[in-house]
């Protein structure tokens, strides 16, 4: 289906999917960079900020499908939008750790590498349903990324096990860690208000699919490294993906947009 | 006769085999199979090109530079430069002279297939090795890994593969 053939409900479903998964690579990039020069080692700063910048390209290629859509320059939606207008889920926004990457940053590695390789997995499981979906412009998106994630999961995944497998202080870091991001979980999988509206449209597969094929992907990594999927992880506090947000998204749509906001007539 | 000679896809076709990729400059945008569709009307040319990775910073300055190359052509006064991702850029298109030129500036070309793992092997671009260390599958650009050759000594890149049964 191309855009001129789309009527009014499912453009408008297409572009509620689109934000959310603009937003999240948007924020999980950046994220990311914030690691850049501070990462265990110099060539996980050479890796994690490669992944870092393939996922910004993943949110810039989203905002430009939605620019093809009628929402506006792709730069515009990425950095003049405040934080109550953002579908991100709450798991990206959050910081890194205490401290700014400037000053004192005592960011923690072990919530980096749960976080990323959860998110990632999670990605993988939406990417791989998206290559199926009504609207063919997002399909062949999902093709291209998908190639990409192929890499970002198998680095991820290889800190995960083995920073589990290591020394009893890196287990326990992981543990703590591993918490924290379950339950951070509740809108990954989720679309929100808008839910209905992206099912009736075959654009992705629903929620609940979404989920189990999330957890038959990661059951056989946990087991191998003694850990659990908490019964509990989707008891929901705020969903990002109706606009609810910690104060951690406004701290980094500030930085993020610092540039952008000194003049945001200037072309690049 | 002149301009309609200059606006073949064929003088297109050559002069886009000038424009290098920005950081290898031993290799073409034709070498690396990133040109997927030229049309001519009139007097416009359209190039449809396929980015190798989404994110890649070198897509503005290949745009401009394509865009500079075509308009060179007598009879062009405009020339676009569409990026998309159907069908997708995989490291199989990469052309023969592109491996040779990827060789030449000290990186290895993708390995063909991918081992059950989701890993691959390339050897030494410089001896030809096959004693070679990943150190990371990540590198300097999106596109390439950093290894290392126990026979010649050599650290040395890889063009990452990229397939569509990933």
């Amino acid at each position: 289906m191309s855009i001129t053939t789309l009527n009014p409900e499912n453009k408008k479903a297409i572009i509620k999917l689109l934000y959310q998964l603009a937003d999240d690579d948007f924020l999980y990039a950046y994220r990311g960079s914030e690691w850049l020069g501070l990462a265990p080692h110099i060539e996980e700063d050479v890796a994690s900020s490669s992944i870092a910048q393939d996922s910004m390209g993943h949110a810039a290629m989203f905002y430009r499908l939605l620019e093809e859509l009628g929402e506006g320059n792709a730069d515009d939606l990425a950095h003049a939008r405040q934080s109550h207008e953002r579908k991100n889920c709450i798991l990206v926004e959050r910081v890194n750790g205490p401290g700014s990457y400037m000053e004192n940053a005592q960011y923690d590695w072990a919530y980096a590498v749960v976080r990323n390789y959860l998110y990632t997995t999670a990605k993988k499981v939406k990417i791989q349903s998206l290559k199926q979906s009504s609207y063919q412009p997002l399909a062949d998106v999902a093709v291209k990324v998908d190639m990409e994630l192929h890499y970002h999961l198998l680095h991820w995944k290889t800190w995960f096990i083995q920073l589990l497998s290591s020394t009893d202080e890196a287990r326990a870091r992981m543990k703590d860690a591993y918490v924290q991001v379950m339950n951070d979980f509740t809108d990954v999988f989720s679309f929100g208000k808008d839910a209905e509206l992206i099912k009736v449209y075959n654009l992705i597969d629903t929620e609940s699919v979404l989920k189990q094929k999330w957890i038959d992907t990661i059951t056989p990594v946990l087991e191998s490294v003694q850990l659990e999927i908490p019964e509990t992880f989707d008891t929901g506090k705020l969903n990002g993906r109706n606009g609810d947000h910690t104060k951690d998204l406004q701290g980094a749509l500030s930085i993020l947009s610092e540039v952008y906001d000194m003049n945001p007539a200037v072309a690049w | 006769m002149c301009t309609t000679i200059q606006r073949s896809k064929e003088a297109v076709l050559q002069v886009l085999a000038n424009v290098k990729d920005p950081e290898i400059d031993t290799v073409s945008i034709i070498d690396l199979g990133m040109v997927e569709g030229i049309t001519i009307e009139n007097h416009t040319v359209k190039v449809e090109i396929l980015p190798t990775f989404v994110g890649c910073p070198a897509l503005e300055m290949i745009r401009g530079n394509i865009v500079k190359a075509v308009n060179k052509l007598e009879g062009v006064e405009e020339t676009t430069v569409t990026f998309i991702n159907s069908p997708p850029w995989t490291s199989d298109r990469i052309t023969e002279k592109g491996i040779q030129g990827l060789k030449e500036f000290g990186i290895a070309p993708p390995p063909k297939y991918m081992k059950e793992d989701g890993s691959w092997h390339v050897d030494c671009p410089y001896c030809s090795s096959t004693y070679v260390t990943l150190d990371n599958i990540f590198g300097p650009t999106a596109c390439r890994s950093i290894l290392y050759c126990k026979s010649c000594k050599n650290p040395f890149e890889a063009m990452k593969l990229i397939s569509s049964t990933m």
